[in-house]
């Protein structure tokens, strides 16, 4: 299942400046999975230590929170978007 | 016998029907004619009480189309003075401006833009210690900060006042806009229960943000208030709105009342104020640890060392953009390419790593002391205390 994973502003240089990925996945988190075998630097970015999705960025499948669907088990068909949400907090330098 | 509060109130004209003057009228016509909003709407946009943290970027607009629009009361929270780095989005200052406090020159305008109306000024930062005192009096608090540790505040404070809190957040080209607060829809702890890590947040080399797209995310919380406001239309409580002006793209997101977020869930941990500067993990302006902990150059000291012909190696880590901008001749290899490129680099040579502050080059140390370069030094502070203390024509950006 070819599905699009959109990459936030934040996070694109550390996934080849790119906008979105296409990924080969049944799950979101074989889509994550996909995304950072491709992008090694993402993984630290978008998971904790312990492997668990960081409380500052949230997964999306189109427009749905995966948090209130199965999680990392949430399937994906073929054209879905999952989207990337980071916190932004706006321009200050520090 | 009659409390304060109630004395206060009738002797105030709220309760004396609220009318438009004629001069009203006609600065108001072109909202009077609509049907959604009509002289109903307009009296109440002229008894709303609408506070905007921050008078920046995303505050320009808030503060410049509320004031047009005959919103009665505006407060404007700030603690900054206009700065020439400011003049490139933030549309209320012009460039004499410069220098003065952010809220004076914003009041001055506003005022100048609209004499009937009610503009308070509160020239501080907002703090756990004066925020609920500060939130208190107004309808509908407008999130324009630009930190973590404020939007957490301004989060916590309107759900404990149960008032809406309108946010727009931006990040160079893309922006974040929706309605927390609202005591049926999330609050900003539901979307993001944590924020990030100082050290994983992106870095100065990533930051900036086009001039116009405050005005564009700043302009769609106006609408969202004004329509809370008004009380018409469909607001945006319960959708986060992502705009992306490269793209030109807005997309929508579905957003939850988390039934167990600590703030506005259904047993609450956080009943009130915390300290937001610990919870963000910053602590006003003290150096990030790696900073202290490599070997450091002070820019006086290379200039010294330069001048005396020692073989010292240059190594700018920052972007291209950014070598674009000024440099100190050195060699350039961004950060995120140091661990691909290190090759490049003679172990045997001393190396004085650099960036715009010296947080990415002490990264940068950090990581060659850790690939086995033995002399490899911080220069502290960065180009900018280059510009400060060895040679001011380096342009400080």
């Amino acid at each position: 299942m070819a599905v699009k994973v959109m990459i936030p502003t934040p996070l694109r240089a550390y996934a080849g400046k790119q906008e979105s990925v296409e990924v080969s996945a049944k799950t979101v988190g074989e889509a994550l999975k996909g995304l950072t075998d491709k992008h090694g630097d993402l993984k630290k970015h978008l998971y904790s230590d312990d492997g668990k999705l960081r409380s500052f960025v949230n997964v999306y499948v189109n427009d749905e929170d995966i948090r209130y669907a199965q999680k990392d088990q949430t399937p994906v068909r073929d054209g879905d978007t999952v989207s990337i949400v980071p916190s932004i907090a706006g321009g200050r330098q520090n | 016998m009659a409390t304060k509060s109630e004395i206060a109130a009738t002797a105030q004209p709220e309760n004396a029907p609220v009318t438009l003057t004629k001069k009203e009228i006609e600065r108001y016509s072109r909202h009077l004619i609509m049907p959604e909003v009509g002289m109903d709407g307009q009296l109440k946009l002229k008894q709303a009480k609408v506070l905007c943290i921050g008078t920046g970027g995303l505050g320009a607009p808030l503060g410049l189309y509320l004031a047009a629009a005959g919103v009665g009361r505006i407060g404007l929270v700030d603690f900054d003075r206009v700065d020439d780095s400011n003049l490139q989005r933030q549309v209320l200052f012009s460039t004499k401006d410069v220098g003065r406090p952010k809220i004076e020159a914003a009041a001055d305008r506003l005022r100048g833009l609209n004499p009937d109306i009610q503009i308070d000024t509160f020239d501080t930062h907002l703090s756990s210690d004066n925020a609920l005192d500060i939130l208190k009096d107004y309808d509908i608090i407008v999130d324009g900060t630009d930190n973590f540790p404020t939007r957490y505040l301004v989060n916590d404070a309107s759900v404990l006042l149960k008032k809406p809190n309108v946010y727009g957040s931006i990040f160079r080209f893309e922006g974040q806009i929706t309605i927390f607060g609202d005591p049926n829809g999330p609050c900003y702890r539901c979307l993001y229960p944590e924020p990030p890590p100082p050290g994983l947040v992106p870095s100065c080399a990533e930051g900036g943000v086009l001039g116009v797209l405050p005005g564009i995310v700043g302009s769609i919380q106006t609408a969202e208030t004004l329509k809370l406001i008004i009380g018409k239309g469909e607001s945006l409580i319960g959708r986060l709105l992502l705009f992306d002006a490269l793209a030109m793209r807005f997309r929508e997101l579905k957003l939850r009342k988390n039934p167990d977020c600590p703030m506005c869930g259904t047993h609450p941990t956080i009943t009130k104020l915390i300290d937001y500067a610990e919870f963000c993990g910053v602590r006003g302006e003290e150096a990030p640890a790696p900073q202290t902990s490599v070997p450091e150059i002070t820019p006086r000291e290379l200039k010294t060392r330069l001048d005396r012909g020692d073989d010292l190696y240059i190594l700018d880590v920052r972007e291209p953009h950014e070598y674009q901008i000024c440099n100190l001749g050195g060699h350039l290899i961004p950060l995120g390419d140091l661990s691909k490129r290190a090759s490049e680099l003679d172990s045997s040579r001393e190396i004085v790593a650099h960036c715009r502050s010296g947080k990415r080059s002490a990264e940068a140390v950090e990581f060659l002391q850790r690939a086995g370069f033995r002399k490899v030094l911080n220069l502290k502070g960065g180009i900018l205390a280059w510009s400060d203390e060895v040679d001011p024509s380096v342009p400080k950006y």
